[in-house]
């Protein structure tokens, strides 16, 4: 009953979200473009299907979507389960104690990029811009590992508590060195890539993990080093594309340079 | 009738395989690493369906009604030349798109919620919801004023990685002012824009932009939007935290 009540308050709060922008482009093809909606129905359903689906997402992702990233976060944390697994107090733990932390962090941000379906249509336009160079496999293997590296780099910062911006201030430095270097046309996609990786479902779960390590890591707080997981997420997969790019690159001056030798 | 029920199936089964990997990745630790019951599965699983349900629903209907109009406004505007509509239109799709961006909802609630219990702001339900609404909004603003900038970056023909590595040299000194608390909200801030909502409407508008102007490569010129989207929120909420 209670699960009922709270799905029609959200479905209700989320004909709010939708408003402003279902507003705007309503006043925008009147008043700009002048001419009428010609699908009128069409648009009426759909906007009660965005309300509708918006709410129920909203729903779902309090009820499984954040305890989920929280359980594992306490589970693979549990002063039993680490002494366990390491055979230490918890009083003793060091850094590398927590490895099934960082394996599936690992794990989780390379099977959700691997999936996720704007990536694969990225990767095929891509791939038909430009010309067959950039593999559609390639590039969906070099965001996934990139945002697999990433989340469990930032497990690592969590449980460290080293200071975000250092690590985002080195990340980005790497960044501006490659982007100077990488071939010009993979450089866009690479920026995009890094937002388009980390989906719907992936935030809410990578955020809940973060934010429970942070809550259950002694001498960590959860507002100052809780957050972060996300960013790291969308900054690896920067750095993996403009690799992946820049060895494209070599392998072609490489096999063109071979093939020169043989003539 | 029967195509749409089509497109809505497909559309389930699209968000199925989001969730799939998280299900599967989970199960295996459950069962080879943790070892432990799980408490609530039932909770779990019924929550796991409406997560399913209600991102089908809602990119279905996107795709019959947003979609449509969205990437028809942007393409004919872009095509007309005026540039003072193109902006208006750039902003307001940037901030509409954004408040109704389902991540950013849930990770705000999020956020608003750990700051309350870490005592920065009041614990009453009304200023969760007002810290809440305030980033929310703060985003929402950034992302408007991100596509306006990328607008002109497209006009106007500046070199991206050279905005870019600027924005982010900028965030890095933000940084350094910006109380620790807020900061690491900030940088989230900058992944969970760019989602749903935002990417196909952002994309059809730099895609379109491109293509109606001379001279412009779509791929080199249509992209980078979303670079944008995903940096103004970051300088936006390290402000935020600054001002407030």
């Amino acid at each position: 009953m209670e699960l009922v009540v709270d799905t029609l308050k959200f479905i209700g709060g989320s004909a709010l979200d939708v408003l402003p922008i279902a507003a705007f482009l309503f006043i925008f093809q009147w008043l700009v473009i002048g001419e009428k909606m010609s699908n009128y129905r069409q648009i009426v359903v759909g906007f009660i299907f965005v309300v509708i689906g918006l709410g129920l997402f909203l729903v779902g992702l309090e009820q499984t979507l954040f305890p989920l990233g929280r359980l594992m976060a306490e589970q693979l944390t549990d002063p039993g389960f680490l002494f366990e697994s390491v055979g230490r107090v918890s009083s003793e733990l060091t850094w590398q104690d927590y490895y099934w932390v960082y394996l599936f962090a690992a794990t989780i941000g390379f099977s959700t990029a691997m999936a996720e379906p704007s990536l694969i249509a990225v990767s095929i336009k891509a791939n038909s811009v430009s010309g067959g160079a950039i593999g559609i496999v390639g590039l969906r293997v070099a965001v996934a590992i990139g945002v697999g590296v990433g989340v469990s780099l930032g497990c690592y910062r969590i449980i460290t508590g080293l200071p975000l911006h250092y690590f985002i201030a080195a990340g980005y430095l790497v960044v501006i060195v490659q982007t100077m270097t990488a071939p010009k046309l993979i450089i866009p996609l690479a920026f995009d890539s890094g937002g388009v990786s980390t989906s719907t479902v992936t935030v809410p779960l990578v955020t809940a993990l973060g934010l429970g390590l942070a809550e259950r890591v002694p001498g960590r707080s959860a507002l100052i080093d809780g957050f972060g997981l996300v960013a790291f997420a969308c900054l690896f997969p920067i750095i993996a594309v403009l690799t992946y790019g820049q060895l494209s690159a070599l392998r072609d001056r490489r096999s063109k340079s071979a093939s020169r030798k043989q003539e | 009738m029967k195509a749409s029920l089509q497109a809505l199936f497909r559309d389930a089964v699209n968000s199925l395989r989001d969730l799939l990997p998280i299900v599967i990745v989970i199960g295996v630790f459950q069962l080879l690493v943790i070892r432990q019951p799980v408490e609530g599965l039932v909770t779990l699983v019924a929550g796991g369906l409406m997560v399913v349900a209600g991102l089908a629903f809602f990119i279905f209907g996107l795709r019959l009604a947003l979609f449509p109009i969205g990437e028809g406004l942007a393409n004919s505007l872009a095509t007309k030349g005026s540039v003072f509509w193109l902006i208006v239109f750039a902003f307001l799709l940037g901030f509409g798109t954004t408040v109704a961006e389902p991540a950013l909802i849930a990770v705000a609630a999020e956020a608003a919620s750990v700051a309350a219990s870490a005592d920065v702001i009041a614990n009453t339900q009304d200023a969760i919801d007002d810290y809440a609404f305030g980033l929310r909004m703060t985003v929402a603003l950034a992302v408007g004023f991100a596509l306006i900038l990328g607008v002109f970056r497209i006009i106007a023909d500046w070199s991206l990685p050279m905005l870019i590595i600027g924005g982010y040299v900028l965030v890095v000194v933000l940084s350094n002012f910006a109380p620790p608390e807020i900061i690491g909200i900030a940088y989230d801030s900058g992944g969970v824009t760019t989602s749903t909502v935002t990417v196909p409407l952002v994309t059809a508008l730099g895609v379109g932009l491109a293509s109606s102007l001379k001279g412009r490569n779509p791929m080199l010129d249509g992209f980078g939007l979303i670079a944008f989207a995903s940096l103004t929120p970051i300088l936006f909420v390290l402000v935020y935290g600054i001002v407030v």
